[in-house]
């Protein structure tokens, strides 16, 4: 119980961080999961990762409301008419998100605010409602205190999209991260570089490949949590992550490890994922009692399992140490990568995943951006900080080449000169050459700004400077982004010159 | 295939035309402008050999009387530019156009276009023609940077396929001229008239710096020959910085922002709509 007892004498959690924590204590006396000998080994040694989902799943990972359906009916439940009015609009907002559940316990989904928006300001003046919107962002950002929460824009520019641009340049929040569906053919370059110029400013925007990532579903697509690519008004059951860097260490050679070693774990993961999958659907009582199921705003039918891997970068350096070669830089090492991918991607194609009637009956496979005591990870796919390649364009194709496999969510970090303020058309150009190649996802940030991107969510550095000094701090993500800012020596990202 | 002296080819750039481009620095330049940043590019190696054995990791030598540079050992401290008495720079390859083509083919798709710079790309130009050929296939739009002292208008074929130039005039009095630049600027003048009429300009540069050069005198020289124009003409005002700079105008210092904002407002008044204070 000593656990316990240090979350109550914390003084380094806020009250609110203490009674979240507190429930994932309680709920982790629990033991109802069947899980086999061989797949609590594959935990111990860290090749599987529950990412603390906790031990009794009693919401899914990502819940993703239609928004659009509850402006447009309201909520019996909640008690909310159909706004009518902007301020109406906001409002309501305000009371749903308050409702909505995930692994967070704040909503990791906010929706397509530019869309949901646009219609209420027609009578009003830029001034007017920029001057809401900052009353109405900022609630956001210091009552939602965890930054995987996400909001989107686009792919159609819009008044409002604009508008809030504008305002996420002034304010400077973490929360919630924003991106932009960008479709060449859809969103004009003027909109795209508006969005490319505030991330300049904010780390706000990410751009999301919309040709892409919108053939993922039969219905459309929302961006969550860090950057994860989910079917509206469905969501995810549950996130697990093969660690591939923590497999590899297990490998005699690398033929142990494609042959035997892999596949194992795998299988594994996947029954781990489906005995998740069948406590909440069939045991949990969710999708029975909650009120957005009720009122249809989410669909048991639209969630899917995401089968998260990460640390592909130094799985392949580990097994491929003996001849020096590094994934990134060298042909084989990337063609065993690629190799890795390819029967990952083989696998999930077969494996049966229960309940995901929108997948097919199958778990989509996910780049997971790691955890703050990963040590030595690298995020999903991406080449380890401090080891990117000189050029930019090798990096975007290498991006490119393993995004190809990965279906909800992948995506790159670029830190950039201050320079490319000057010329967000520059910067356009070499996102529209990277979409074209198959990079799914990307987002930029200034090298001197105070926002800055750990491995997917927004954390300040300012804050987390106070996190270090022991004080305590308003954002959940702050104690995450900023061991694993120092850890995986994020200020060495090498800085993109444009 | 003519070959010509590459100084350099920097693969991402922002600063030399619209979105992102690849640009090409050819060696050697028929001008020699006292604010000349990258002073290094107007000349063309003597072999003298002084940097020769003043480079720090042997990266260049001398064969057959040639200096030569091996790129591989080179830590790009440029030394041997610091030491070069004569303007040059021994760090050149000599290019043929499908050559220098196939450094720019690995930044496609990244790129919208090539911008071709110098020295003095003018100096080629049947190299421009040849390589804007092969980029033009590629889609890739093709912009000349020049001192505007050779005749465009004798280039029709390269004209067809060049998108735009972007133009310096560095002074208008021909007195003021020859003192920055040791030449003359009637063909620079002839050159402003022609590429407007055939919409090619795409931005019209000034070096700022007062006592060494008339802006004031270049913009009204601008607006009288290209009169109502100067309206969609972008029009980019630099402040002189002497960074890279060699000799005399090392030591002088930059413009005062005010200095550079009454420009701008005397740009205005003449009907410079697309001003651009660097």
């Amino acid at each position: 119980m000593n656990e316990i007892l240090d979350i109550i004498t914390s003084q380094a959690l806020t009250y609110e961080q203490k009674v979240v924590s507190l429930a994932h204590a309680a709920e982790d006396t629990l033991d109802v999961l069947n899980v086999p000998e061989r797949t609590k080994y594959f935990m111990e040694k860290g090749a599987i990762n529950n990412l603390f989902e906790g031990n009794a799943p009693y919401r899914p990972r990502y819940v993703m409301p239609d928004y659009e359906k509850y402006v447009k009916n309201g909520s019996k439940f909640l008690g909310v008419e159909p706004p009518q009015t902007f301020d109406e609009l906001l409002t309501s907002l305000q009371i749903i998100y308050h409702h909505v559940p995930s692994i967070t316990s704040f909503p990791v989904y906010l929706g397509n605010l530019d869309k949901l928006m646009d219609p209420f300001i027609t009578d009003l003046s830029d001034e007017e409602v920029k001057k809401k919107l900052k009353l109405f962002l900022n609630f956001l950002d210091r009552t939602i205190t965890d930054s995987f929460c996400h909001a989107n824009l686009g792919p159609e520019d819009s008044r409002a999209g604009r508008l809030i641009l504008e305002v996420e340049r002034e304010l400077q929040n973490p929360v919630p991260n924003f991106t932009i569906k960008y479709d060449p053919d859809i969103t004009p370059d003027s909109y795209a570089e508006e969005a490319i110029y505030t991330s300049l400013f904010c780390a706000n925007p990410a751009i999301c490949n919309h040709k892409l990532n919108s053939e993922v579903y039969p219905s459309d697509y929302g961006i969550s949590s860090c950057y994860n690519i989910l079917p509206i008004g469905g969501g995810s059951f549950t996130l697990t992550r093969l660690t591939l860097t923590e497999l590899a260490k297990l490998a005699e050679s690398k033929e142990h490890f494609l042959n035997e070693l892999l596949p194992e774990c795998m299988e594994a993961m996947g029954n781990y994922m489906n005995e998740r999958v069948s406590f909440l659907v069939e045991k949990s009582g969710f999708f029975e009692s909650s009120f957005l199921v009720k009122e249809g705003l989410i669909d048991p039918g639209k969630f899917v399992g995401m089968y998260g891997i990460t640390g592909l970068a130094e799985c392949v350096n580990t097994l491929l140490k003996d001849g020096g070669k590094r994934y990134g830089h060298d042909a084989e090492a990337d063609a065993l990568g690629e190799e890795i991918m390819n029967r990952i991607d083989a696998f999930l194609s077969e494996f049966p995943a229960v309940h995901s009637v929108i997948s097919n009956g199958r778990f989509l496979s996910h780049a997971q951006v790691g955890l703050d005591s990963d040590n030595g990870i690298t995020s999903g796919v991406r080449i380890p900080v401090g080891d990117e390649p000189d050029s930019f364009y090798d990096h975007l194709r290498h991006s490119a080449r393993f995004h190809k496999t990965i279906k909800t969510g992948v995506g790159d970090i670029f830190s950039m000169e201050t320079t490319a303020r000057n010329n967000p058309a520059a910067v356009l150009d070499i996102v529209k050459g990277a979409f074209k190649l198959g990079v799914k996802y990307l987002s930029f940030y200034e090298k001197n700004e105070d926002l800055v991107r750990i491995t997917g969510y927004l954390v300040k550095k300012s804050e987390m400077e106070k996190y270090k000094r022991g004080e305590a701090v308003i954002q959940n993500t702050t104690q995450l982004g900023a061991p694993n800012y120092d850890r995986n020596r994020l200020a060495e990202r090498k800085v993109r010159t444009v | 295939m003519i070959k010509v002296p590459v100084n350099k080819i920097i693969p991402l750039s922002i600063v030399d035309g619209p979105g992102n481009r690849t640009s090409v620095f050819l060696q050697s330049c028929n001008i020699h402008c006292g604010y000349c940043h990258n002073p290094e590019t107007q000349k063309m190696c003597i072999n003298c050999g002084i940097c020769v054995k003043e480079c720090p990791t042997q990266a260049l030598y001398v064969e057959n009387g040639n200096v030569k540079w091996d790129s591989t050992r080179c830590v790009q401290c440029d030394h041997c530019i610091a030491v070069c008495p004569n303007h040059a720079s021994p760090k050149i390859m000599w290019m043929s156009a499908p050559e220098v083509f196939e450094e720019i083919q690995k930044n496609i798709p990244f790129i919208r276009g090539i911008t071709l710079s110098g020295g003095e790309c003018m100096l080629y130009p049947q190299f421009l023609t040849e390589l804007f050929t092969l980029a033009k296939q590629n889609g890739l739009s093709c912009f000349i940077d020049s001192n505007g002292t050779i005749d465009f208008e004798n280039y029709p074929e390269l004209m067809e396929i060049c998108d735009k130039v972007m133009l310096d005039i560095k002074s208008w009095d021909v007195e003021v001229y020859r003192q920055l630049t040791g030449y003359e600027n009637d063909i620079v003048k002839k050159n402003l008239s022609y590429l407007v009429k055939r919409e090619k300009i795409e931005e019209i540069r000034i070096v700022c710096l007062p006592e060494k050069v008339d802006v004031e005198a270049v913009l009204n020289g601008i607006k009288e020959t290209i009169k109502e124009k100067v309206k969609d003409t972008k029009l980019k005002l630099i402040t002189f910085r002497n960074f890279g700079v060699k000799g005399e105008f090392s030591t002088l210092s930059s413009p005062t922002p005010e200095y550079m904002e009454k420009l701008r407002k005397k740009a205005e008044g003449l009907g410079f709509e697309k001003i651009i204070v660097t």
